[in-house]
């Protein structure tokens, strides 16, 4: 997800631009040692596999393809370091180039799907890699987590940009709830891709994995994740989703955002509620005749998770009839 | 996508805004860009000078407003983001036929599209006159990190081999009757983008290899003008003109 100029404000966006130029200067400095001038050519090519790997698309359910972030994998593969700098060129292109994303929102969008799918993806990985048995089943599965974790990390850092100058004034919980929740289940499908691409190269170069070459794996013993480790890592990124949205949710909105604390001060509230969506069946984001508050706000928010996934569903269908009669 | 070929954003031509350089032309977008993120959203008569500077170097270059309008159509995913706005935003409310649409959001999507089309519609004009090797060398006169530049270089020169090695990847398995519609058919799209990356990876090598066998040094020589002290005038006049109207509509608001 790019964001464009104008989704967050210009403070944060100048900020952001400050926190990723730096980033990357550490990035270039560490990457220097292992890549120096002379690799340019090679590090320009991993540049081009990540941005066509991002072109990608992959199924999901129904018709309806994700595409991949990419910045665990390229961790993974390349080190964190070469990983970051090939992660921030990439999203330097796409919106100098292919204006795929804001040019004054570079800085938030480098550091949302470049520092922190990275940071985060390595960084799981190796904490992970220290309790689990050196060997090429405990990569894929280190890294299919990392992947996850990378994913629902980079949402909360476009969560925590726009708490800190979003425009529009969603309230923060709603934001939270629908941003970690659907990044929980998409991450699913970007843990899957990194475990099978792992997979994939440790089969055929085993020595390309830089991942697994700081271990001294050499040699593949498994290229696939089991079944029963597939079923368990997708229940439990489902499990976290459900969580995030029953739980954390609500528990975030009894903390009303500020003009919501302003207007109980003010002691206008209930009267703005009672003209506002009062007769819509997700008012405010509780359903009516469920008891209690939260378990209203925990029904709004599943009904509105199913809602977007069929209302995804269904769109894919439409375009895609049009695509695959267009392809053949 | 446009990804495919990278000459589809360059339209050719010989306009003013065509021969100049590309270093005060990535300034003035800089400055253009930061100075609609500034304007305050209240300010429409900001935003109407921005829109008319905007036109006026779309104009300039000779490009087609269908042309612009087709190069627009990638903010729609943002342009339904900010539709939505209005129905979840907070504070007062007002009626409009009949829909109770919160003030506070409606500011809040039109703040997001205008400045988005805007800073969307610069990077499109100039992309539609600057060629990728001007934009990249353009950058390293800006002191961009010349090794970020040339991975920048290297990338794009070699991103229609990658996305051609991926497109005869799937025209094999399309051609073999591989339609995958599920998330647990994801093995032979896997399989695949580890073949790429092997072949990515190798491909690189090779180029190391051979340039280095050339006289690489790791500085890729540039051949572009040096941009007079004029060229940046022009260019940046029309940021001026930009960061006057936001200043304007800072004070006025």
């Amino acid at each position: 997800m790019h964001i464009p100029d104008g989704f967050i404000n210009g403070a944060t966006s100048l900020g952001a631009g400050v926190v990723a130029a730096s980033s990357l200067a550490a990035g270039l400095r560490r990457a220097g040692r292992v890549l120096q001038d002379r690799q340019i050519p090679l590090a320009g090519l991993l540049a081009a596999f990540v941005f066509v790997l991002q072109m990608l698309n992959f199924p999901v359910v129904g018709g309806m393809s994700g595409h991949l972030l990419g910045g665990a994998l390229a961790a993974l593969l390349v080190g964190p370091w070469i990983g970051l700098v090939v992660m921030t060129v990439v999203i330097g292109v796409q919106a100098l180039l292919f204006a795929d994303g804001g040019l004054s929102a570079l800085g938030l969008n480098v550091i949302n799907m470049g520092l922190l799918t990275v940071a985060t993806g390595w960084l799981a990985f190796r904490f992970l890699m220290i309790v689990l048995p050196k060997n090429s089943t405990s990569i894929l599965t280190a890294g299919a987590f990392g992947a996850w974790l990378s994913v629902v990390v980079s949402s909360l850092g476009f969560v925590g940009e726009y708490s800190i100058g979003g425009v529009g004034n969603a309230s923060l919980s709603t934001v939270l709830a629908a941003m970690a929740g659907t990044h929980a289940l998409i991450g699913i499908g970007e843990g899957l891709i990194t475990a099978g691409v792992l997979g994939a190269v440790l089969a055929v170069r085993p020595d390309l994995v830089h991942g697994a070459r700081i271990f001294g794996i050499s040699r593949a013993d498994t290229t696939l994740l089991s079944r029963r480790r597939v079923a368990l890592f997708v229940a439990g990124g489902v499990a976290v989703a459900a969580l995030l949205v029953t739980v954390v949710a609500p528990l975030a909105s009894d903390d009303p955002d500020g003009l919501e604390r302003v207007a109980i001060d003010q002691g206008f509230a209930d009267e703005a509620q009672d003209h506002s969506l009062g007769d819509s069946p997700l008012a405010g984001y509780d359903v009516q005749g469920v008891e209690g508050d939260r378990m209203g706000t925990v029904v709004a928010g599943l009904i509105g998770l199913g809602a977007t996934f069929v209302a995804g569903v269904a769109f894919m269908i439409v375009v895609r009839g049009k695509r695959v009669r267009s392809n053949h | 996508m446009a990804g495919t070929h990278t000459h589809a954003l360059f339209v050719h031509g010989d306009s003013e805004l065509h021969r100049l350089p590309a270093s005060p032309k990535l300034g003035a977008l800089g400055l253009f860009v930061l100075a609609v993120v500034l304007t305050p959203r209240e300010a429409i008569g900001a935003f109407g000078v921005h829109a008319g500077l905007v036109l006026l170097g779309a104009w300039i270059a000779g490009l087609k407003p269908m042309f612009m309008a087709r190069r627009l159509l990638i903010e729609i995913p943002f342009v339904l983001f900010a539709i939505f706005l209005p129905f979840v935003g907070g504070g007062e409310r007002i009626e409009v036929v009949g829909l109770s649409l919160s003030i506070e959001g409606l500011w809040g999507g039109w703040n997001i599209v205008a400045k988005a089309t805007l800073g969307l519609a610069a990077s499109v004009v100039l992309t539609a006159t600057t060629t990728v090797p001007d934009i990249l060398s353009g950058l390293d006169r800006l002191r961009v990190p010349r090794l970020i530049t040339s991975i920048a270089g290297f990338m794009v020169r070699y991103l229609d081999v990658i996305a051609g090695e991926m497109h005869r990847m799937r025209m094999a398995m399309l051609s073999r009757g591989h339609n995958p519609r599920w998330i647990w058919q994801l093995k032979a799209y896997t399989a695949s983008a580890g073949a790429l990356f092997i072949r990515s990876y190798e491909r690189g090598e090779r180029v190391y290899y051979a340039m280095t066998a050339r006289g690489f040094t790791g500085r890729i020589p540039t051949f572009d003008e040096k941009a007079r002290p004029a060229d940046w005038a022009r260019a940046l006049s029309l940021p001026a003109i930009a960061w006057f109207a936001a200043g304007w509509g800072v004070v006025a608001g």
